[in-house]
């Protein structure tokens, strides 16, 4: 199905400050592709992101989800085909109680209580969090929080999910959980992330950016072993990838 | 003075409350609402001297502790919390209004010193009310009972995302506090001179979190109507419990059965 693509064409996004944001990029990703977008800090990855589901108009260029062009008129659908997990779950669960926030999507897009209640059940299974249904947003901790923020986008069947440095602030073990839930997952995925050896684990290709533009686009292992793209692009060498770090020894 | 952390602590203990499975706080919150709206009402429509009748009102918070299993030591505390702000209301009642109202012994008591006095015990019985309230409900079935018996819409939903963020912005603002104390060094830390652009800093913040929970809120479709779940209903059992307090409530407002049981008993044991 062409409903999972997701072409982005010359988008170039200049803040009224006029700050170029975005100079020129362009990419295509497929269906079920897991794809990273990497880059320092002010590369450009949040503003991209905000782009993918309309929040953030284009100053110029052209986003195509799926088969429709993202226009005004097709935006109800575009935020329902793609799930947007936000960084920091305290400004995605705003609902008073864990089942509320799953079911407001649904809810939205005109499900009865009944069917809301089911499908909140399933996705809260399906993260793994059915035992804190009636609790508030704010009793909860952090690898909680993010897993029920999942289930809030999970709730609206994305068919696109796109998220936003998801592993900052969890503890490792919150981390291997949630590397491994994602990795269930068969939607399109698309990460933004510093955490370049979830992303060597999860994403099978790599979109580099730099100063607002692509640098480099290709498979995760290529580009991780190009040491001077990444020294220029400030980034580095994931962990793993970098050899023992108590003999030297390289891999 | 008291942390914001500790107050946040405190509010969040007052919530886990609300979890409690007793009979009282598995009644339907309109019903509770409206007892309580109702008992506040009483309450406050007395005469500013009036003292006596007041006391047994103080049925009231105390079934409702009881009987819901609230800790009572928990709830003075919340009291003691407003008291002072009472005090400050009633502060000047006793200096200004001197006039000799009854005489207690050798010790005559003025106008004003009944006043202050009424006003405090208004202030407990009132506090204390709600603050069973929301230890029986919630803070936010209460909200979504106001809404349910007709209070605007964008009224609720303004109280649902003050009660959900004031936990995140009381941990963002002690975060803030704590990092002008470390480094203040037991002195004022500049005073007021680096207050201002500390309050300046959590308003921005305030604002560029607002602009993203709105981005989430429209990434899930949200179009301007809020779907909560309501569960309860308003059964029998709920107008039963609003009726027998608010008879109660009219009883001990209009009969003064105070006074009335004191003149039955002075009439037979004089």
């Amino acid at each position: 199905m062409s409903h999972h693509i997701v072409e982005v064409k010359q988008l170039r996004h200049v803040y009224p400050d006029s700050t170029v944001a975005l100079a020129e990029v362009s990419f295509r990703i497929h269906h079920g592709e897991s794809v990273a977008i990497i880059g320092a800090n002010g590369a450009g990855k949040s503003t991209l992101l905000l782009h993918l589901n309309g929040y953030l108009a284009p100053t110029s260029g052209e986003i195509r989800i799926g088969d429709f062009p993202l226009t005004r008129q097709t935006l109800p659908e575009i935020r329902r085909t793609v799930g947007m997990v936000f960084q920091d779950p305290d400004d995605q669960l705003f609902m008073p109680t864990v089942f509320d926030d799953v079911a407001f999507g649904p809810l939205n897009l005109g499900f009865t209580q009944e069917q809301a209640g089911e499908r909140v059940r399933e996705v809260l299974a399906q993260v793994g969090a059915v035992h804190l249904l009636d609790k508030p947003p704010y009793h909860l901790s952090g690898g909680e929080k993010k897993r029920v923020a999942i289930a809030t986008v999970l709730s609206m069947s994305p068919d696109i999910l796109v998220m936003d440095e998801p592993t900052s602030g969890l503890d490792p073990f919150s981390r291997r959980q949630l590397i491994g839930l994602l990795r269930d997952f068969q939607h399109t995925r698309i990460f933004t992330s510093h955490d370049l050896d979830m992303v060597l684990e999860l994403c099978e290709r790599t979109i580099v950016l730099h100063q607002g533009a692509v640098r480099a686009d290709g498979p995760t292992g290529e580009i991780f072993r190009d040491e001077a793209l990444l020294a220029e692009c400030r980034l580095e060498k994931p962990l793993s990838m970098q050899g023992c770090l108590l003999c030297g020894r390289k891999q | 003075m008291r942390s914001i952390e500790g107050a946040v602590i405190e509010f969040k203990q007052l919530d886990l409350l609300a979890n409690g499975n007793t009979a009282l706080h598995r009644l339907d919150a309109r019903a509770k609402v409206l007892a309580t709206l109702f008992f506040i009402l009483a309450v406050v429509s007395f005469d500013r001297y009036a003292l006596a009748p007041l006391f047994p009102f103080f049925l009231y918070p105390v079934v409702l502790a009881s009987a819901g299993n609230l800790p009572l030591r928990f709830i003075a505390a919340r009291i003691g919390v407003v008291i002072p702000f009472a005090v400050l209301v009633g502060l000047f009642n006793p200096l200004f209004d001197r006039g000799i109202l009854l005489q207690l012994g050798p010790f005559p008591i003025s106008g004003g010193m009944v006043s202050f006095a009424s006003i405090i015990v208004r202030a407990v019985l009132t506090v204390g009310a709600a603050v069973c309230l929301l230890g029986l409900t919630g803070f936010v079935a209460v909200c979504q009972a106001l809404e349910r018996l007709g209070a605007p819409r964008a009224f609720t939903v303004q109280l649902l995302f003050l009660y959900r963020y004031i936990f995140v912005l009381a941990e963002e603002a002690s975060r803030v506090s704590r990092a002008r104390t470390l480094r203040s060094f037991g002195r004022q830390g500049l005073g007021l001179a680096s207050f201002g652009p500390l309050v300046g800093h959590l308003l921005v913040r305030t604002w560029l979190r607002a602009e993203r929970i709105h981005m989430a809120m429209l990434a899930r479709g949200f179009r301007g109507e809020f779907h909560t779940r309501q569960v309860s209903r308003f059964g029998g059992l709920e107008l039963a419990y609003l009726l027998i307090w608010s008879a109660l409530f009219l009883l001990l407002r209009f009969a003064a059965p105070g006074q009335w049981l004191g003149g039955f008993l002075l009439e037979f044991f004089p």
